[in-house]
């Protein structure tokens, strides 16, 4: 009833748009949302902090201090006094289970949602 | 369609007799009459030749654009009363009517009726220059936009249905960009696309079905 209304491109971009509206689903929606960041310094949580609102905070370690920064539902470590610094170039932290260790001041900033899937991640 | 021609066309000569008329009273003031235009054409009135009322001179087309403009605010407020789940995800009913208004007469007609019912729209329902209004207006200068190149794809194979999709997508991406710089701007915004698209694609869709049958039947 509704088929002669419809012409061959518009089958095209029916389809087509589909499949962005499909693609959108999976991107955006498999990741899932991390909702609060697990602070750790020294082995034992030093705070949960929510990723809803933008927020820096400075967690005592061994070597010094380290900045943590939450903005816009991300999470990074902004500053840390180790010498290779391979956790501030880590960058942001988005997806739940994403983790940045900064391990000579034996801080560590880790993603949660609402479960967990993985253990850890690492790249 | 005809009978409507011939309306249009009666209320323009009842316009210009009531031009005439007009300067007639003007010309015999003393009528006796206490009604609010000999007041307003009292002798005693400081006023140089004052005018009776401003007339705009309209055209047909104009008549013709404020007609479907205000099927579509029709459209718009029947549409008000329906439920949504989400704020935000709407039908856009009022867009079949662009969608008509584009095939027939053609793109600046389609703007004029468009924008005629953001505005009038807004008035309405009391959000001119809210953020409310900005969006619809966003989603619309942007759907038109899209428009604009859709309405070059070739006609045998493509028709309302494609452009009322193209241009449903391009409402909610325009909607989105106004809503992530201007309103909201938090990369969780992300997480309600999926939504939106989706119903962009199914109202896009209908809309462009209920275009095309109004287009066919007439």
């Amino acid at each position: 009833m509704f088929l002669p209304y419809i012409k061959v491109g518009d089958w095209l971009i029916i389809t087509l748009s589909t499949g962005l509206v499909i693609y959108l689903t999976l991107t955006l929606w498999t990741g899932e949302l991390a909702d609060k960041a697990v602070i750790r310094s020294g082995g034992k949580v030093f705070r949960e902090v929510p990723l809803s609102h933008d927020q820096t905070i400075a967690v005592p370690g061994p070597l010094g201090i380290s900045i943590i920064a939450i903005e816009h539902r991300r999470a990074r470590i902004a500053s840390d006094p180790s010498p290779r610094q391979y956790c501030v170039r880590q960058g942001w932290l988005q997806q739940a289970g994403e983790i940045a260790i900064c391990l000579p001041n034996q801080v560590s900033v880790e993603l949660v949602g609402s479960h967990k899937r993985y253990d850890s991640l690492n790249y | 369609m005809a009978a409507t021609n011939a309306m249009t066309a009666s209320i323009t000569k009842m316009q210009e007799s009531g031009v005439r008329s007009q300067e007639s009273e003007a010309c015999t003031q003393d009528t006796g009459e206490q009604n609010s235009e000999s007041r307003i054409l009292n002798p005693e009135s400081r006023i140089p030749n004052p005018k009776p009322f401003i007339l705009l001179q309209t055209t047909d087309e104009d008549h013709h654009v404020a007609r479907m403009a205000a099927v579509a605010l029709g459209l718009t407020l029947l549409e008000g009363a329906i439920p949504s789940p989400l704020p935000g995800v709407k039908p856009g009913l009022a867009n079949i009517v662009t969608l008509i208004v584009l095939v027939r007469y053609g793109w600046r007609t389609a703007v004029w009726v468009s924008l005629l019912r953001v505005f009038a729209g807004s008035l309405l329902f009391g959000n001119f220059l809210t953020p409310g209004f900005f969006l619809s207006l966003s989603g619309a200068l942007i759907s038109l936009l899209m428009l604009s190149f859709a309405r070059h794809l070739p006609q045998r194979w493509f028709g309302p249905v494609s452009h009322s999709i193209l241009a449903a997508f391009a409402h909610i991406s325009g909607q989105m960009t106004v809503v992530y710089f201007w309103l909201i701007p938090n990369a969780g915004l992300a997480y309600l696309l999926p939504v939106f698209a989706a119903a962009a694609l199914v109202f896009g869709i209908l809309n462009g079905i209920i275009a095309a049958r109004f287009l066919k039947d007439n």
